[in-house]
C-alpha cells in the first residue's frame, strides 16, 4: 500500500544567519537568472549585460563617484525609513519629505546667500531636518489621534509635496535670468556642500547616521520602545510606553533623515531646486531598507549595490539601448524573490502521513 | 446649467478608471488581502490592453488583455503573500514598482501613438433609449460609453455577490476571520487567490480605460497616481462597491475641476488645483478615521497572512 503523504511547512524555532544569509543569497541568483530571460528576450547576452552593469557602476574612478553619489541619499532615506518600519508605521512619504526639505534648504540658500559658507550650510542642514520632519509629523499626528492609515496619507502628501516643488518652479521662485526656462536660480558658492575625496561630504554624513542610527535603533531606551510598538501595540500599552509620543519622535525622525537628503541633492549634486530633486528615492529606499531587513549597517551595503544597479543600468542603457525602465522591472524582480525567500528562512518542511486519506481508507 | 451638466458627465468619465480600481481593491481587500499595488497592475492593464488594441484593433481583446495583466500582477502578489507569507505592504510596494518599469519598458514603442480608430469608435458615447432621455439625469449618467456602463454592472453585480450570495458570505467570512471560515470549511486561501486575481484584473480594466478611451493614447505613467487615490477611495467608500460608484464619480469631478475652472476664467493656479484630489483624499481619510464605526471599519483579517497550522 502507498502510505499518502503531504508536505507541511512549521515554523522553524531559531532561522540560523548564515541559513538565512545563504537563502537570501540564493534569492537574488535565482532573480537574475528570472531576469536573464528578459534580457535574453530583448535578443542580448544576459552575463554581458550583468558584466556592463558591474562596469558602468565601477569600472572607472569616475564612475565608482558617481556610483557612491547615488548612493548617498539613497543610505540617508532607507536610515530614515527603517525607523518608521520598525514600528511598522509604513512611510512610503519619503518623497515628499525629500522634496520639502529641499525646499526649506533652498529657502535658506536663496534668501541667506550673504553669510559665512560653514553657518548657512549649518541653517541649510537644520531647515531642511525640521521641515522635512514636520512634514512627516502630519501623517504621524493623525495616526497617533485617530488611527488614520498613514500608508496612504504620507503618499498623497508626496504629490502635494512635488505639486508645491513646481509651483515655485514654474512661479514666484522662477529665475528671471534664466531666458525664460523654468528653472530656480543656482545657489551661491557658499551653499554647495564641499567635496573630499572628490564627492561631495554628503557620504561623511551617510556614514556617521549608520552608526547614529543603529546605535538609536539598537541601544538606546526609545529605539526599543519603537521595536515594542511594532511588534505588538498592545504589548506596547501593557509595558507603559507613550505610545503616541514615541511615533511622533520617531516619525519626526524618519522624516527629519528625509528632509536632510533633500538638502544634500539640492546643494551638492544640483546646486539648486527643481522637482527632479527627489528622483525616485524616496521610493526606492524603501526596497533597499526592506533589503536591509531594516538594519542600518546593511542599509549600507545594500544601498551600494542599489546605487550600482542604477548607475550600471543607465550605463547598459547608452551600450545596448535598453530602456532605463529595465533597471525598475529588475530591482522589481530582485525584491519579489527576496520577498519570496523569507518564507524559507522561517520555515521548515517535513514529510507527515496524510491522516485525512488513512481514514478515509479504513471507512 | 448646461454647464454643469456637462462637468458631471465629464466626472463620470473621469471616475471610471477610478471606479475599476476601487471595485477590484474592494474584492481583493475583502478577501483580507492589502495590495497597494493597484498603480503597479494598473499600469500593467494600460499597457497590455493598448498593445492588444493596437495589434489588433479589436475591444474586446484589449480589454481581456488588460485583465490577464492585471491579474498577472496579483498573482504575483498572491502568490507572495499567500502561500509564501511574505509582508503585505512591501509586496504591494514592491508590485507597483514592478509593474512601473514593466509598463515603461513594453510600453516605450508605443509612446505617443493613438488608439487605433476601431476601438475609439467602439467606445464612443452612446444613449441609453429611453434612460437616457430623463432630463439631468440621462445626459449625466446614460449617454456616455459602454465602458462606463460595464464599470455601473461591474460595480452592482460585486455588490449583489458580496451582499446577497452564499459566496460573497464566505468571501466576507474569510476576510474577517480566516481560522473561523476555515473552521466551517471554507477554502481560505482559494478564496484568497480568486478575489485578489478578480481584484488585479479589475484593476487592469480600470488602466485600460485610461489608454484606450480617456487619453487615448499611450504615455509613460498613465495612471498619474490613480492606483492610489484608488486605495483611499476603497476607505472611503467603507469597502463598499456602492458607494465606490459615489466616490469615484466624485473624485472624478475633483480631478477635472481645473481645466473646468480655467475655461470659466477663474484664475487659480494650475498646481494649487493639481493638489485637490490628494489633499480630499487626505481630509477623507482623517474625517474616516475620526468617525470610527463598527460597520465602517475595514474587514479585521486584512494585512495579516492567514497559516492554518499557527492558529
Amino acid at each position: 500500500m502507498i502510505m499518502p503523504m503531504t508536505i507541511r511547512a512549521i515554523k522553524k524555532s531559531e532561522p540560523s544567519r548564515l541559513k538565512a544569509a545563504t537563502i537570501r543569497i540564493g534569492a537574488i541568483i535565482l532573480a537574475l537568472i528570472t531576469s536573464s530571460i528578459f534580457i535574453l528576450l530583448l535578443d542580448l547576452n544576459p552575463a554581458n549585460v550583468y558584466m556592463k552593469m558591474v562596469q558602468g557602476a565601477f569600472g572607472t574612478a569616475y564612475r565608482a563617484r558617481e556610483t557612491i553619489i547615488k548612493a548617498i541619499p539613497l543610505v540617508i532615506t532607507s536610515l530614515g525609513i527603517a525607523i518608521a518600519f520598525r514600528m511598522q508605521f509604513w512611510n512610503i512619504g519619503g518623497e515628499g519629505q525629500i522634496a520639502m526639505g529641499a525646499f526649506a534648504a533652498s529657502f535658506v540658500a536663496l534668501n541667506m546667500s550673504d553669510m559665512s559658507k560653514p553657518i548657512l550650510l549649518l541653517l541649510m542642514i537644520l531647515a531642511a531636518m525640521l521641515v522635512g520632519g514636520l512634514w512627516a509629523l502630519i501623517p504621524a499626528f493623525f495616526k497617533a489621534q485617530w488611527g488614520t492609515n498613514e500608508t496612504i496619507v504620507t503618499l498623497m502628501m508626496n504629490y502635494i509635496g512635488l505639486k508645491w516643488i513646481m509651483y515655485l518652479q514654474y512661479g514666484p521662485w522662477r529665475d528671471p535670468n534664466s531666458l525664460g526656462f523654468p528653472k530656480i536660480a543656482n545657489f551661491t558658492e557658499n551653499a554647495i556642500l564641499p567635496k573630499l575625496m572628490g564627492v561631495h561630504i554628503g557620504w561623511i554624513f551617510a556614514l556617521l547616521l549608520v552608526a547614529a542610527v543603529y546605535i538609536f535603533l539598537n541601544h538606546t531606551k526609545k529605539g526599543y520602545e519603537i521595536a515594542v510598538i511594532g511588534e505588538s501595540i498592545n504589548t506596547a500599552r501593557y509595558a507603559g510606553i507613550n505610545i503616541k509620543r514615541t511615533i511622533l519622535i520617531a516619525i519626526l525622525l524618519s522624516g527629519g533623515l528625509c528632509g536632510l537628503v533633500g538638502m544634500i541633492q539640492a546643494s551638492g549634486v544640483n546646486s539648486t531646486l527643481s522637482v527632479e530633486v527627489t528622483g525616485g528615492v524616496g521610493y526606492t529606499a524603501i526596497i533597499t531598507a526592506w533589503l536591509a531587513s531594516l538594519s542600518a549597517p546593511v542599509i549600507l551595503v545594500v544601498s551600494i549595490l542599489f546605487a550600482a544597479l542604477l548607475e550600471g543600468g543607465s550605463y547598459i542603457q547608452t551600450v545596448f539601448g535598453i530602456p532605463e525602465s529595465a533597471a525598475l522591472i529588475l530591482q522589481g524582480i530582485i525584491l519579489f524573490f527576496v520577498l519570496g525567500s523569507e518564507f524559507f528562512v522561517q520555515y521548515k518542511f517535513i514529510l507527515v502521513k496524510n491522516q485525512n486519506s488513512v481514514k478515509k481508507e479504513v471507512v | 446649467m448646461e454647464a454643469l451638466i456637462s462637468f458631471l458627465a465629464a466626472a463620470i468619465v473621469a471616475g471610471t478608471p477610478l471606479l475599476f480600481a476601487t471595485i477590484g481593491e474592494i474584492i481583493t481587500e475583502r478577501s483580507g488581502n492589502l495590495n497597494l499595488g493597484v498603480e503597479g497592475m494598473m499600469l500593467m492593464g494600460a499597457v497590455m490592453g493598448f498593445m492588444v488594441g493596437m495589434m489588433t484593433g479589436n475591444a474586446a481583446l484589449a480589454l481581456l488583455a488588460a485583465m490577464i495583466a492585471g491579474a498577472f500582477g496579483a498573482l504575483i502578489f498572491a502568490f507572495l503573500t499567500i502561500t509564501l507569507r511574505a509582508n503585505q505592504v512591501v509586496s504591494g510596494l514592491t508590485l507597483t514598482i514592478f509593474g512601473t518599469g514593466f509598463s515603461n519598458f513594453i510600453g516605450q514603442p508605443l509612446v505617443g501613438q493613438i488608439a487605433p480608430e476601431g476601438i475609439r469608435l467602439f467606445f464612443r458615447p452612446y444613449t441609453i433609449p429611453v434612460l437616457g432621455n430623463i432630463p439631468v439625469i440621462g445626459p449625466i449618467l446614460f449617454r456616455q460609453d459602454a465602458f462606463v456602463y460595464l464599470g455601473y454592472a461591474a460595480s452592482i453585480l460585486l455588490g449583489i455577490y458580496l451582499y446577497k450570495t452564499s459566496k460573497g458570505l464566505n468571501l466576507r467570512a474569510v476576510g474577517e476571520n480566516p481560522g473561523s471560515a476555515d473552521a466551517v470549511g471554507i477554502n481560505v486561501n482559494l478564496y484568497k487567490y480568486v478575489h485578489t486575481l478578480l481584484g488585479g484584473a479589475l484593476c487592469g480594466l480600470g488602466g485600460a480605460y485610461l489608454s484606450l478611451v480617456y487619453v487615448p493614447a499611450w504615455q509613460e505613467g498613465v495612471t498619474a497616481g490613480r492606483g492610489w487615490i484608488a486605495v483611499a477611495l476603497v476607505i472611503f467608500a467603507t469597502w463598499n462597491p456602492y458607494k465606490a460608484l459615489f466616490g469615484a464619480f466624485l473624485f472624478g469631478g475633483l480631478d477635472i475641476i481645473g481645466f473646468r475652472m480655467q475655461g470659466l476664467g477663474i484664475n487659480v493656479s494650475q498646481y494649487f488645483i493639481d493638489m485637490l484630489p490628494y489633499l480630499v483624499t487626505i481630509v477623507v481619510l482623517v474625517v474616516v478615521s475620526m468617525k470610527k464605526s463598527k460597520e465602517n471599519a475595514p474587514p479585521k483579517g486584512l494585512g495579516n497572512a492567514y497559516f492554518r497550522e499557527e492558529r
